[in-house]
């Protein structure tokens, strides 16, 4: 009885905090929720002030992936975001990895030019790759939009910190039964920095799924647009067509919204460890 | 012959890093510094048609009137997005830190907004913010104010973006303040509650000050990050009116938007190099600024 009571005793300043939250649920989430009733409205539909649909329909996706290039926009965002995640979770470890426990000179040097690299914009990077990817026939290929993201210095920063904290003993426990350097890198160290390769994955996803300025540069053929250029170019030639929009904006959003909900308390470990606090 | 074992291991950690140091070489070193050379050019499709011309690309833009606003427009953005991005992670963070139920659905909710493409959230606001048949000025008509012109003004266009700008990457600001906030000892609060400290100067002297390389790095992400930077704003402000990007009346115009325009539509290479050149050097100078300016050394 004693605890129950006490359990009761709320403090206002708690309730005041889960009033303005709860609140802040409606700008938060207002947009999404439009979104998602809106695409499921018929186009005469669409500006009427109801916002749930009278009939809901799925035409508009049916339009969208019939119709449309959309699936096409899907599967190429997919094929980039996904072989960008592999390549920067493989090679921004084992620079990370070399960084944090192999010791061999210019190795300060080194860091200092990977990590240099982040302060430049990518808006002064991208007029010599256009021109670099013009040059080799880049251009409008899966290569030419995911070339420039294949490794990240932050990557790189994020995985050295969580090497940093693997106790040497053990690496050295495996030299002793035989491993390679590499062996080691690949069957002791890497399964023990789990929580940072997820974070690392789950951020360079969201980049590459909603990058924009670049593939916008790098593509040419509506067949090779990404997602965003996709809607984006996609929405400016449909002009008032607000279901087909929506919908669209829908399929981009909503992959995104299911990896993070699955994933949000690794991301925010990975944020902790990486000391970027 | 048997190598020592401290050169195998050198020789190991070169082996693994060829590939991505050409990489950082090829990819990023060289063409930032081809960025400073073809903003000495003036540039055409063929390489031997370029003439050196020197720092003529940089005096053409002090008598430049679109990027001269571009630039006004980029201090204005600035000066209205990074405080509300940072004043709002920090109250946001320090509410979802203090609560001990729902604390993941509330970050999931605040944190929504960032994980959807630009794109498409552009898109959505733009429908929302539409002033005649968008519901934001219906809700505004329900409340009994004047429906307001939003995208359509220059007047209310860029703080507009603005909001849609903050609105989305709160969350990410919200993530660091809560992951700054998580790795407090809670043995300092404990120390605070001891000596009678109240709410206040418990924050004051102990959340605050250990707060600060987080409030470091969130004030350099809100100002200059290349995707969640005010400074360096693009997709947002081109997608919100994609019939005339920056607008109305250039109200909206970023720098960026202006050297892709100058780029990949004039095709003017030379001159937008010369643009991201001088930006990238605002842009550091900014930084290192905030970065000296806040940073203080904390010991207890």
């Amino acid at each position: 009885m004693v605890r129950g009571q006490q359990r009761l005793r709320v403090k206002p300043a708690t309730v005041f905090v889960y009033i303005v939250l709860i609140l802040g649920i409606v700008p938060m989430l207002f947009p999404f929720v439009w979104m998602v009733l809106t695409s499921l409205k018929p186009f005469q539909e669409v500006f009427s002030l109801n916002l749930l649909p009278s009939n809901p329909t799925l035409a508009n996706y049916g339009q969208l992936f019939s119709r449309t290039l959309f699936p096409r926009w899907f599967l190429n965002s997919t094929i980039v975001a996904a072989i960008t995640v592999a390549s920067v979770l493989f090679f921004d470890s084992l620079v990370g990895y070399t960084l944090a426990k192999l010791p061999f000179p210019g190795k300060n040097v080194i860091f200092v030019l990977i990590l240099s690299t982040m302060f430049v914009p990518t808006e002064m990077l991208v007029l010599p790759w256009y021109q670099m990817s013009a040059q080799y026939g880049w251009l409008d290929t899966y290569w030419g939009i995911l070339f420039p993201g294949i490794m990240t210095a932050f990557g790189v920063f994020l995985m050295r910190q969580a090497f940093a904290t693997l106790p040497d003993e053990l690496l050295d426990a495996g030299r002793i039964d035989g491993l390679s350097e590499f062996g080691i890198f690949l069957r002791i160290a890497l399964p023990l920095v789990k929580p940072s390769l997820a974070a690392l994955a789950i951020l360079t996803f969201i980049g590459n799924w909603n990058a924009y300025l670049w593939p916008l540069i790098a593509t040419e053929t509506r067949q090779m647009y990404t997602l965003p250029v996709g809607i984006s170019l996609f929405s400016g030639e449909v002009g008032a067509q607000w279901n087909l929009i929506t919908a669209g904006s829908a399929v981009a959003v909503i992959p995104m919204m299911i990896v993070f909900i699955i994933f949000q308390r690794q991301i925010l470990e990975g944020v902790v460890r990486s000391g970027l606090k | 012959m048997k190598l020592k074992l401290s050169t195998r291991k050198a020789i190991w950690a070169y082996v693994f890093l060829a590939l991505p140091l050409l990489f950082y070489l090829g990819i990023r070193i060289f063409p930032t510094l081809q960025a400073f050379q073809m903003s000495l050019y003036d540039w055409h499709v063929q390489a031997d048609q370029r003439s050196f011309v020197g720092l003529a690309n940089y005096t053409r833009m002090l008598s430049d009137q679109r990027l001269l606003q571009a630039f006004r427009n980029m201090l204005w953005y600035g000066l209205l997005g990074v405080p509300a991005q940072l004043i709002l992670g920090l109250t946001v963070g320090l509410m979802l830190h203090s609560i001990k139920k729902f604390r993941g659905f509330f970050r999931a909710v605040f944190f929504a907004p960032y994980v959807a493409p630009a794109v498409a959230v552009s898109w959505v606001w733009s429908l929302l913010l539409s002033p005649h048949l968008g519901i934001v000025n219906q809700v505004l008509w329900y409340l009994g104010i004047d429906p307001q012109p939003f995208m359509t003004s220059p007047s209310q266009a860029l703080p507009t973006v603005t909001f849609v700008v903050v609105w989305q990457f709160l969350g990410f600001h919200v993530l660091l303040f809560l992951a700054g906030l998580e790795s407090i000892p809670r043995d300092y609060y404990e120390a605070a509650q001891i000596d009678g400290a109240n709410r206040w100067q418990t924050f004051k002297n102990i959340t605050l000050p250990l707060l600060n390389p987080t409030i470091v790095v969130s004030l350099v992400m809100a100002t200059a990050a290349p995707s969640t930077g005010m400074l360096q704003l693009f997709t947002h402000v081109m997608n919100l009116k994609f019939d005339d990007p920056g607008g109305p009346l250039g109200s909206t115009l970023t720098v960026v938007l202006y050297t892709y325009q100058r780029a990949f539509q004039a095709y003017d290479m030379g001159y937008a190099s010369a643009i991201v050149v001088v930006l990238f050097v605002i842009l550091l100078i900014i930084s290192l600024i905030q970065i000296r300016l806040t940073s203080r050394e904390v010991e207890y």
